[in-house]
């Protein structure tokens, strides 16, 4: 036992957890999957004094579509997101990074939404709803209020949550036919957190790009969106040249902190090459790679 | 110091009734208060994977979960893998085919094993190596490991067709 004591509550329902964090605010975490504030707590580097466990609380399971989104309740499993064919085709790039999150008893656990609130800058989950042009449904006793994923992660684990607020709803958009969409890492061991992760989207039309969007992690102290990635592309014939040009142009602006695990220009020279091969293989499944 | 909490768990069939502070985790309510030190703690962080148990049959590492909230559930441990003196066929396998050395990642490697092969009764070599990526063995660079597991299956196979 390493954790400081701390308050347990395990709420039965959404209002009940949204009560206990009225009443406890910043002091109370939300306990989720608990993949990554358990072990916080381990280490005595989060202290909360209460936590509201939002495990019981069924009403937060679910995903499914609605409004030309695919939307996903806070306690949602990762391992249920794999198993949801319907999210499998209509938000693959999501699917396919919650593949790579941790390993399958970590993702047994894990939620979607708990790596979102966590915002861990190396994190896949939140780079992937970045990309994606997602939504935070972020609730209080007093109401709700939807924020964008651009303006969600504000730091390196730091998000638009307020004390008295639950996440308690990730929104992703479906992407139309003809999107192409690709995930791709570079981590030191296999499964662990990426050095550097890219998530790329690319929407062709009569072979030529209208819409793109690529997001990175490990480039700065939030998942960042690449722009430059779609005014390359767009009006283009997606090939090597452009891609590449595209990918070139995507890290530009970008100045990532160098650790242990890669330099400033190490992980520049990565992600660029990665955004290169994310791009090719999500034009590919676009079907318009030539 | 924060206010104990009654929990009931069954754990390998067995029904346990016990008081605990919030902040124990799964693995060590296992070990300490119910003496099943079957389960091994590792890097407590979520990392090795050898206090993986299975909770309703789904494997969890115990060391990122709190034993107040197995309040209710079902544990399978590595305790409860053999019947009396017979050893489960994963064991058998693990045993002849050398799949443990030292023996410390050996618990969570047979509960991983047993979900893998209770969802899927003949699994690849790559199925089984990409099952158990989250399970850390230093000693035996898994190929022991991965042949035990496909053994264990195939010993399973047979012994439900006879």
């Amino acid at each position: 036992m390493k954790s400081a004591p701390f308050e347990y509550h395990a709420a039965a329902t959404l209002a009940e957890a949204l009560s206990l964090k009225h009443d406890l605010g910043g002091d109370a975490r939300v306990l989720a999957g608990g993949q990554s504030l358990i072990p916080l707590m381990h280490f005595r580097l989060a202290t909360p004094a209460a936590l509201v466990d939002i495990n019981p609380v069924a009403e937060l399971d679910y995903v499914r579509r609605a409004n030309g989104h695919v939307v996903i309740g806070a306690r949602t499993r990762q391992a249920t997101m794999l198993q949801s064919e319907m999210a499998a085709s209509a938000a693959p790039l999501l699917v396919e990074a919650v593949g790579w999150v941790g390993h399958a008893q970590i993702r047994h656990r894990g939620t979607v939404a708990g790596s979102v609130a966590h915002a861990d800058p190396s994190a896949e989950i939140p780079t992937a709803v970045l990309a994606l042009g997602g939504e935070m449904v972020c609730r209080s006793v007093a109401g709700e209020r939807v924020v964008p994923a651009a303006e969600f992660f504000e730091g390196p684990f730091t998000t638009a949550v307020a004390d008295d607020e639950i996440l308690t709803e990730v929104r992703v958009a479906v992407w139309p036919e003809g999107t192409g969409a690709a995930w791709m890492e570079l981590s030191r061991i296999y499964h662990g957190f990426p050095v550097v992760g890219v998530g790329a989207l690319v929407h062709l039309s009569d072979g030529v790009v209208d819409r793109a969007s690529v997001a990175l992690c490990g480039m700065a102290a939030t998942p960042v969106l690449a722009p430059a990635v779609a005014d390359v592309l767009a009006g283009n014939e997606p090939n090597a040249r452009v891609i590449a040009e595209a990918a070139e142009a995507a890290v530009s602006d970008l100045e990532p902190p160098g650790d242990i695990h890669g330099s400033t220009t190490y992980r520049k020279k990565v992600g660029r090459v990665y955004v290169r091969r994310a791009l090719a293989a999500a034009v590919e499944n676009a079907g318009g790679f030539r | 110091m924060t206010a104990v909490r009654q929990i009931t768990v069954s754990v390998n069939g067995q029904t346990f009734e016990r008081a605990v502070d919030p902040r124990l985790a799964l693995v060590d309510f296992l070990r300490d208060q119910l003496g099943l030190t079957g389960t091994h703690i590792g890097c407590e962080q979520g990392v090795c994977g050898a206090c993986t148990v299975l909770v309703d049959g789904t494997s969890v590492l115990s060391c990122l979960m709190l034993a107040v909230q197995a309040d209710g559930s079902e544990v399978s441990t590595v305790e409860g893998l053999a019947s009396g003196l017979e050893l489960h066929p994963l064991q058998e396998a693990f045993w002849e085919k050398q799949g443990l050395q030292c023996g410390f990642c050996t618990p969570g490697m047979l509960m991983r094993a047993k979900e893998i092969l209770d969802h899927d009764p003949d699994p690849t070599s790559e199925t089984v190596r990409e099952a158990i990526a989250g399970n850390l063995c230093r000693c035996t660079g898994y190929q022991f490991i991965v042949e035990s597991i496909l053994d264990a299956a195939e010993r399973i196979r047979v012994g439900s067709n006879a």
